[in-house]
C-alpha cells in the first residue's frame, strides 16, 4: 500500500511547460487543496515520446536517460498525461532492454509513474474533489492512455463528481482524434479528416466543454473548434478539478 | 507478383478523402463491425481473453513452422494430394500454369483469397489463355470493374448499390436496377453457369491444420465450396504461416476469426478439405494440390522482431477500427493488403522504404491491437519499422528515409537535454511567432514544414513564461 501523503513529483509534459502553464499550475493547485506536498525537478524537458514515436530511438534514449536521472529520487512521479506516462511506463523499458543497468533504472521508474486521474482515483481513492464547474461536458477518451494504461473510468468517475456539471458521452469517445504527433504535419490530409470525425461527435454531444487528460489531443480539438468558429472549450482536466 | 502502388500512398489518400461516397462507405462499415466485434469477443465464454490464447498458439506454430509444414505436406500426400512449396509469386503461378496445362483447363473458378491478390495470379492465367471467375459477390463485381480490393474481406466496400448496379447493367446486359436481391441473383445466374463448366477451382487457405492434414476454408455464400468439389481440380494457395498444430487451436481460431472478420459466431460455410474425393465419395475433386508460398515470409521468420506480424489471419477486424483506413480506404495503401495489417507487413513484403508511407501515415492509436482476434502487436512493429527508416538497416536493406528529420531530431536531443537551452528556444519561439497571424489569442497560420497544421487548424502560442519559469518565480 502506498502512502498517500507522500510527496508527489510533477512530471510536466513539454507542451503543457511551454504553451498551456496553465494546466501544470492547476495540477499544482490541486494537490495544494489535497494538501499533499509537491515538487518539481526544474531541469526537466522532454520524455523522448515525440522521437521514439518518429522511430529516433537513438535520441529517445537519450531523452530517457536523464529523465531517469532526474526523477529516479522521486518517491512518486505524476504526470498530467497519458501518452507520457505510457512513454515512461513502457517504452523506456522497451528501449534498454540490452542494456541491463539501464533496463532496471527504467523499471523502477516505470513502476512509480502515474497519470493524473490514475493517481487521484487508483492510489489517493478520491473520486469528489470538491470541484464545480456549471456547464455540460463530454470527454474524449485520448489513445495510449486508454489503450495502453487501461484509463476510462478514472476520469468519468473525476467528472462526474464535479457539482453542477453535466455529463454527456459523445459517440465514439474512444476513436482516435487524429493527432499522432507529427502524423499530424506529416500526414495532415489524413490527421483532418480523422479530427472531422471526432469533433462531428463532438458538436453532435450538445456539450459546451470537451474535457481531457491530454493535451497534445485537446490541441488538436482546440484547433479546429476555433477554426470552425464553434464555441466549444476545450479544458484539461487538471484545470476543471482546480478550478481555471 | 501483383503491381506495386505503395509510393502513391498520400496522393491516393487525398483522393480518398474527396470521394464523399467512400467517406460514408467507411463511416457506416466502421460504425457497424468495429463495435459489433467488440461486444463479439465479449460473448465468449472464454471472455476477451481468449485472443491471448489464440496469439500463444500461433506463435508457437510459427517457432514450429517447419515441421508444422512439413507433416501437414506429409499427410495432404497420403491423402492423394499433391503439394508444392512455392519460393515466390513467380514460382507458385507458373505451377498452377502447369497443372493447368495438363489438365487442359479452360476455365476456372476462383474463392476469395488474399495470397492470389499477392501474388497477381489472375493476370498470369489470363494471359495464358485461361478465363479466371471469381466467385465471391464482392470480388466478382471488383473483377467485371477491373479493381482490386479495397478491404480484406469485403473487397467491393468502396462501390455503392447505384455504381454495381451500372457496372451489371453495362457487364451482363442487364436492365438498371440497384435492388441489392435483384443484383445478387444476376450474379448468381451467371456464376451458376460458370461453376457448372469450370475445369479448375482455385481457392485460399483460412488455416491449415497440421494433426489432420487439411485446410479450412470459410465463406458466407458457399462459393468457396462449390469451387473446391464442383470442378475436377482443386488447386489451394496458402501462404506458409498459415498452419497451426492441432485441431483443437483451429477450433479456437476459427471461433476468433468468424469474430473478427465479421462479428459472427461462426462462418456460414467452413469446409475442411484434406485431398481429393476418395472412392466412397460422390463429391469433390479428382485432383487436389496445395501450393504452399514464401514470398518473402521466410525473411519474416527468421526475424524475431517481426515474426509476430505473420501471426495475422487476414480477419480485416483492424481495418474495420482504424482511424487511418477508415478516411483513405484500401487502395491508398498500393497493395492488396491494407489497413493497419498491410501497413506493417506490406513494407517487410514490397522493401521498407518503398512503402514508408504506409508504416509512417499511421497515427498509433492501438485500436487494431485490441480489435485483432490474435493480439498481434501492429503499433510494436510500426514503431520498429520507423525506427528502420529513421537510421537505416543493413538487414533489411533500409536506407535511412530523411536525412533532415535525422538532423533535426540530433539537435532536438542536445536542446532537451539542457534546461537552458531550452529555456532560450522557448524564448525564441515566443518571439518568431509574434510574426504570425492570430486570432482569439489562436495562431492562424504556422511557418512551412508546420504549415499542414494550420491549414485546418489554429494553434495555441508557445506561453509568455514556461511552466517552469513560473514554479520558479513562485518558488524563489
Amino acid at each position: 500500500m502506498m502512502d498517500k501523503t507522500q510527496p508527489v513529483t510533477l512530471f510536466i509534459q513539454c507542451l503543457i511547460d511551454g504553451m498551456y502553464p496553465e494546466i501544470g499550475e492547476a495540477v499544482v493547485r490541486l494537490f495544494e487543496k489535497l494538501k499533499i506536498p509537491v515538487d518539481c525537478p526544474l531541469d526537466q524537458t522532454c520524455c523522448g515520446q515525440v522521437a521514439y514515436n518518429s522511430g529516433y530511438q537513438k535520441e529517445a534514449r537519450m531523452a530517457a536517460k536523464r529523465f531517469i536521472q532526474l526523477f529516479e529520487k522521486a518517491a512518486v512521479i505524476v504526470c498530467p498525461s497519458g501518452s507520457c506516462v505510457d512513454m515512461v511506463r513502457h517504452n523506456y523499458p522497451a528501449l534498454f532492454k540490452d542494456d541491463f543497468p539501464w533496463f532496471k533504472r527504467a523499471l523502477s521508474i516505470s513502476s512509480k509513474t502515474f497519470e493524473l486521474t490514475e493517481y487521484l482515483v487508483d492510489i489517493l481513492g478520491i473520486e469528489d474533489i470538491g470541484a464545480c464547474f456549471d456547464k455540460k461536458i463530454t470527454y474524449h477518451d485520448s489513445c495510449h492512455l486508454l489503450r495502453n494504461l487501461d484509463i476510462a473510468e478514472q476520469p468519468r468517475k473525476l467528472i462526474q463528481h464535479v457539482k453542477g456539471a453535466t455529463f454527456i458521452e459523445m459517440k465514439n469517445s474512444d476513436k482516435c482524434c487524429g493527432f499522432g504527433g507529427t502524423f499530424s504535419v506529416k500526414y495532415p490530409d489524413i490527421s483532418t479528416a480523422i479530427l472531422e470525425e471526432k469533433v462531428d461527435n463532438i458538436i453532435e454531444s450538445g456539450a459546451d466543454t470537451v474535457v481531457g487528460c491530454d493535451i497534445s489531443c485537446l490541441m488538436n480539438i482546440q484547433g479546429m473548434l476555433s477554426r470552425k468558429n464553434v464555441s466549444i472549450k476545450t479544458l484539461h482536466i487538471a484545470q476543471l478539478l482546480a478550478g481555471q | 507478383m501483383t503491381q506495386i502502388n505503395t509510393q502513391f500512398y498520400k496522393k491516393q489518400a487525398q483522393k480518398a478523402i474527396c470521394n464523399t461516397v467512400l467517406q460514408q462507405a467507411l463511416l457506416d462499415l466502421q460504425n457497424r463491425l468495429g463495435p459489433a466485434t467488440k461486444a463479439a469477443y465479449n460473448s465468449l465464454a472464454e471472455g476477451p481473453a481468449l485472443r491471448k490464447t489464440a496469439h500463444d498458439i500461433r506463435m508457437h506454430a510459427l517457432e514450429n513452422l517447419d515441421i508444422l509444414l512439413e507433416t501437414l505436406a506429409q499427410k495432404i500426400r497420403q491423402q492423394g494430394g499433391h503439394v508444392f512449396f512455392a519460393k515466390d509469386g513467380e514460382t507458385a503461378t507458373n505451377y498452377c500454369l502447369e497443372v493447368a496445362r495438363n489438365l487442359n483447363v479452360k476455365m476456372a473458378v476462383k474463392g476469395k483469397s488474399m495470397v492470389t491478390e499477392e501474388i497477381g495470379l489472375n493476370t498470369a492465367l489470363m494471359r495464358n489463355g485461361i478465363e479466371v471467375n471469381e466467385t465471391d459477390l464482392g470480388e466478382y463485381i471488383i473483377q467485371l470493374a477491373k479493381e482490386g480490393p479495397s478491404h480484406i474481406i469485403a473487397p467491393a466496400i468502396h462501390k455503392t448499390r447505384k455504381q454495381i448496379g451500372k457496372l451489371f447493367s453495362e457487364k451482363l446486359g442487364i436492365p438498371y436496377t440497384d435492388d441489392p436481391p435483384t443484383l445478387t441473383k444476376a450474379a448468381r445466374r451467371v456464376l451458376r453457369e460458370k461453376f457448372l463448366r469450370a475445369d479448375m477451382g482455385i481457392s485460399g487457405c483460412n488455416l491449415a491444420c497440421a494433426e489432420t492434414g487439411h485446410i479450412t476454408t470459410v465463406s458466407n455464400e458457399g462459393n468457396i465450396r462449390m469451387s473446391s468439389t464442383m470442378p475436377k481440380v482443386h488447386m489451394v494457395f496458402m501462404g506458409m504461416e498459415r498452419v497451426v498444430a492441432k485441431l483443437q487451436d483451429h477450433d479456437i481460431l476459427f471461433r476468433l476469426l468468424a469474430r473478427g472478420a465479421s462479428a459472427q459466431n461462426m462462418a456460414g460455410y467452413v469446409s475442411y478439405i484434406g485431398g481429393p474425393r476418395s472412392a466412397d465419395q460422390l463429391d469433390g475433386p479428382d485432383e487436389f494440390h496445395l501450393v504452399i508460398l514464401d514470398n518473402g515470409r521466410n525473411k519474416i521468420l527468421a526475424d524475431k522482431e517481426f515474426r509476430e506480424v505473420l501471426t495475422c489471419i487476414r480477419c480485416a477486424a483492424c481495418l474495420n477500427v482504424c482511424p487511418v483506413y477508415g478516411k483513405i480506404g484500401g487502395h491508398a495503401y498500393g497493395f492488396p493488403y491494407s489497413g493497419p495489417i498491410g501497413a506493417v507487413l506490406t513494407p517487410l513484403m514490397v522493401g521498407i522504404n518503398k512503402a514508408h508511407d504506409l508504416c509512417q501515415g499511421e497515427t498509433l492509436c492501438g485500436a487494431c491491437r485490441k480489435a485483432c482476434p490474435v493480439d498481434n502487436d501492429l503499433p510494436r512493429m510500426l514503431l520498429l519499422l520507423r525506427a528502420k527508416l529513421a537510421d537505416g538497416d543493413k538487414d533489411w536493406e533500409v536506407e535511412r528515409n530523411n536525412p533532415a528529420e535525422k538532423i533535426m531530431f540530433m539537435a532536438w536531443s542536445v536542446l532537451i537535454r539542457n534546461r537552458k537551452l531550452f529555456d532560450m528556444f522557448l524564448r525564441a519561439g515566443y518571439w518568431i511567432q509574434k510574426v504570425f497571424p492570430r486570432e482569439n489569442g489562436l495562431l492562424k497560420k504556422l511557418p512551412l514544414g508546420l504549415n499542414g497544421w494550420t491549414a485546418s487548424r489554429d494553434i495555441k502560442p508557445i506561453a509568455p513564461h514556461s511552466f517552469i519559469l513560473l514554479w520558479k518565480k513562485k518558488h524563489r
